[in-house]
């Protein structure tokens, strides 16, 4: 697909992309200061920071999405200004972002005729898309509808997408926080290949340990500033942390000797057709969450996560009122209010607009969920200095940081809204959590804050339910761990025995003990 | 070069103030050309359209008379509005409740019932529109119609009723055949405030209590606070707890109901009998209003005073300058135009973007 000559050049003395002293000032913030970064042909360069360390802004402007405030950008040795991303492709710079640009009532090779200039005809599009499916292995059925795929190949449809450009430099955003564990390992074989065939290749991650397994080189941000380009391979995990956070991360702990006797939310029989017609069904979902433990459920998104979230926060009512039980009550055909009056507290996935109204001021996001029993409320009128006193509460039990005592919700960074949001239903003390992401998108300090703070309510004696894509976060925090999938629930198995493969194998649809026993067996002999 | 518009951090509360003001100023500059190609002189035609008024006590109680239904349609106009309901039928129901307001005037002409006539007239009013507007917003929560249509083809079967009861059942014997009911009886009308010097009467104290009250809903209340949050975010409404039927229910029969009070006090008061002429627009001008407002009862109450100007310095303008009245209406149609483009700098930004490098002066 392309000249491999570069993969023959083992001096590797040329980089392809330069970055040099770049700098992207917005106002008063600097998001980007005095950034250096060279990328080389067959090379995987991690770029690794938490939240906010501005590893966007900075790939951005390598992309040509924005233009940096001071230095400069340079494509084999030439100074370049890129005006915008059609200029970045036009040089060979491909990209696969986060948050994927697909339409979803067309097709894939619709979807990737759109991204394609206007040159081609779409029968010879969709026959290089099945080409260069083929040839990458990564299988994709040109005239599906994307609605009908799962997370990790619409991912195929961006990689593809990009690749049908033939980039020398491809840049994926986060590209495993949405894979199993088992697709995530398709798409390390893709990226080794890729590099082979004398690529560079820009690989944004948070995940050290993935880092540690694929990249030749890193370099981590911190505040806006480089602050190392080192071998991960030569780091350790907790090495790259440190330069990550700048310091220590607390260490999560959970309390030992915990009580887990009174179920204290119980969902029986649970089954539910979608109200949306891209959404998934729930078949006959059962689980028990006992007072004490933080039970998980992990699975690929859309898997029927959200729709169980809804079911459980009475969004949606259950066709029976015993098919969810809190505290011993079926509530199945209750509102949110009045669950939440039951000593139930949830928090969806989606901080801003679900979570929270972004244009309203936190003291009105605490309104919004505290207007059932917080005392917010007299006789149908708004106590404010109540609801203002919840938000310095939560402010300062979980290290908010806002510009001002009441700002907007949609000012706050994304780690301290999600600290605000999960604090705010925390402080109310309630007997029974369900909690969807805690911590996605969320730097690695506030995510500290946010798991203990879930051990802690669980160490309290309540029942917590968390949702999560993170495997590596529900072993942090869980005692037991269901997976979703298709809408069905497998039994929780005890976080000792839910080992990574174990969980993915599920994650991936398959379902009985036998199969997983045999595949276990598989690699032992492998191995 | 170029011009972007970049979404700003937080919500300008300066821009959220001086908006409408930067609006009115660029109407009234666009207006003034205007006038200079009609080939009159622009500082005059202003004068006669936005002072002469206020010149004269009179034409400034024409301007509060005129407000009254404004403001008190516009407020009740805005709670849906904000709540992403769209109400386009405010006209109907302020026809809707002038007619059952009058139905007791008409049924009492000529008896002496007591002093509980006129009050009940007003309830009644203020009921059938609320009732009226209870259409719209059960076809939109039990069979999911577009209650912008519903509100909005009601308008013209009220427009129809009205016309049957006048020439029909509710005619003047006496009134030489004329489309129009007995001039209500004393203890039916609502009589002027100051007698002699103009017209201004009790509704618009009515309005004005109107307008404080709604103030306090929207600000204080948790009604009011479902009402804001269902407009700023679904999803988190839904997620509050709050029910998003009830409160189309709700906002329909509140802003219905004081469209139908306004309709029954303008019936009362300054017409004094019911005819087909009752309808002249209020419940679609009061739409203007309520964005002019900034959909908040305090600023809706200078909108409908600002917009009632326009009307009285309208009909000046028509007798002196001899204008078109239509001139009235392409200034409330530019105006709403300029509201919404400076509404979007709240939110927004313009920027200059240089694409090209600034060149770097050399110092000797």
């Amino acid at each position: 697909m392309l000249d491999p000559s570069p993969a023959s050049d083992p001096l590797r003395s040329a980089p392809l992309l330069s970055a040099v002293s770049i700098s992207k000032r917005y106002g008063d913030f600097l998001a980007n200061d005095g950034i250096d970064l060279d990328l080389f042909p067959a090379e995987i360069h991690a770029l690794l920071g938490e939240n906010g360390a501005g590893k966007s802004t900075l790939v951005k402007v390598m992309y040509g999405l924005i233009q940096p405030s001071g230095g400069e950008l340079r494509w084999m040795g030439q100074k370049v200004v890129l005006s915008g991303p059609s200029e970045a492709r036009n040089l060979g710079i491909g990209m696969v972002f986060q948050h994927f640009t697909l339409f979803e009532n067309l097709n894939v090779a619709e979807n990737v005729a759109l991204g394609l200039p206007p040159t081609e005809s779409f029968a010879a599009i969709s026959e290089r898309l099945r080409e260069t499916a083929r040839v990458y292995g990564l299988p994709l059925d040109p005239k599906r509808e994307v609605w009908r795929l799962s997370v990790g190949e619409r991912q195929r449809i961006e990689i593809v997408r990009a690749l049908m450009q033939n980039p020398k430099l491809l840049i994926l955003d986060e590209p495993t926080s949405v894979l199993t564990p088992q697709e995530a390992d398709l798409l390390f074989v893709v990226l080794e290949r890729l590099k082979a065939e004398g690529r560079a290749i820009l690989y944004i991650s948070h995940k050290l340990e993935e880092v540690k397994r694929l990249c030749d080189t890193a370099t981590i941000l911190r505040g806006g500033k480089k602050v190392a380009t080192c071998n991960p391979r030569q780091e350790t995990a907790a090495s790259l942390a440190r330069m990550m956070v700048g310091g220590e991360i607390g260490e999560v702990k959970a309390a030992s000797g915990r009580d887990t006797l009174v179920p204290r939310l119980v969902i029986k029989n649970l089954s539910l057709e979608p109200d949306d017609p891209h959404g998934t069904r729930l078949e006959d979902v059962s689980l028990e969450v006992r007072g004490g433990e933080i039970v998980g459920i992990a699975g690929v998104a859309g898997n029927g996560q959200d729709e169980l979230f809804a079911a459980l926060s009475g969004e949606r009512l259950a066709p029976g009122e015993g098919a969810i039980v809190i505290e011993g009550e079926g509530v199945g055909l209750l509102d949110v209010t009045q669950r939440r009056r039951m000593g139930a507290a949830f928090v969806p996935e989606e901080r801003l607009g679900h979570g929270t109204a972004p244009r309203m001021k936190l003291s009105e996001n605490a309104l919004l969920t505290g207007h059932a029993a917080s005392g917010m409320v007299k006789k149908g009128f708004i106590d404010k200095p109540a609801t203002l006193a919840h938000v310095d509460r939560t402010t300062k039990s979980f290290d908010v940081r806002k510009a001002k005592r009441d700002p907007e919700a949609v000012s706050l960074s994304g780690g301290n809204l999600q600290k605000f949001v999960v604090g705010r239903e925390i402080l109310r003390e309630p007997r029974v959590l369900v909690v969807s992401q805690p911590t996605w998108g969320v730097d690695a300090g506030a995510a500290a804050t946010i798991r203990q703070a879930l051990l802690d309510l669980a160490a309290r004696g309540a029942a917590v339910l968390v949702i999560s894509q993170d495997l590596d976060e529900l072993a942090e925090v869980a005692d037991r761990i269901a997976v979703m999938f298709h809408g069905q629930l497998s039994a929780p198995l005890k976080a000792a025995e839910a080992t990574r493969e174990r969980l993915g194998l599920l994650m991936g649809g398959a379902n009985t003990e036998r199969e997983s026993t045999e595949t276990e067996t598989k690699h032992a002999v492998g191995a | 070069m170029q011009l972007v518009l970049e979404k700003r951090a937080e919500r300008s509360t300066l821009i959220a103030v001086t908006s409408p003001l930067i609006a009115v100023a660029l109407t009234l500059i666009t207006f003034a050309i205007l006038f200079a190609i009609m080939g009159k002189n622009p500082i005059e035609a202003l004068y006669v359209y936005f002072i002469e008024p206020l010149t004269d006590p009179f034409t400034l109680q024409e301007i509060a008379v005129k407000a009254t239904p404004l403001v008190m349609i516009a407020v009740g106009l805005a709670l849906c509005y904000i709540a992403n309901i769209w109400n386009i039928g405010a006209e109907g129901q302020f026809i809707v409740g002038a007619v059952c307001g009058s139905w007791l005037a008409v049924r009492t002409n000529g008896t002496d019932v007591g002093p509980w006539l006129l009050p009940v007239m007003l309830l009644l009013g203020a009921i059938g529109g609320a009732l009226y507007g209870l259409i719209p917003a059960i076809c939109r929560v039990y069979f999911g119609a577009s209650e912008i249509l519903t509100s909005l083809m009601l308008v013209y079967i009220a427009n129809l009723g009205l016309d049957y009861m006048v020439r029909g059942p509710w005619r003047d014997p006496q009134g030489l055949n004329f489309p129009t009911t007995a001039a209500f009886d004393p203890a039916a009308s609502i009589g002027t405030l100051f007698e002699g010097t103009g017209r201004l009467h009790a509704g618009s104290i009515i309005a004005l209590f109107v307008v404080m009250l709604i103030a306090v809903l929207l600000g204080r209340t948790l009604m009011g606070f479902q009402i804001r949050l269902v407009g700023a975010a679904p999803r988190a409404a839904r997620f509050s707890g709050f029910n998003a039927d009830r409160l189309v229910l709700f906002s329909f029969a509140v802003s219905g109901a004081l469209a139908g009070l306004a309709g029954i006090i303008e019936v009362a008061g300054p017409i004094g009998h019911l005819d087909p002429g009752v309808p002249s627009g209020y419940g679609f001008t009061a739409i203007i209003v309520a964005f002019l407002g900034r959909l908040n009862p305090i600023g809706i109450l200078i909108a409908g005073l600002f917009l009632a100007l326009t009307f009285i310095g309208g009909e000046g303008a028509q007798i002196s300058l001899k204008v078109p009245l239509d001139l009235t209406k392409v200034f409330q149609g530019i105006l709403l135009f300029y509201v919404l483009a400076c509404d979007s700098m709240i939110v927004y930004r313009i920027r200059l973007l240089r694409t090209q490098k600034r060149v770097v002066p050399v110092h000797a």
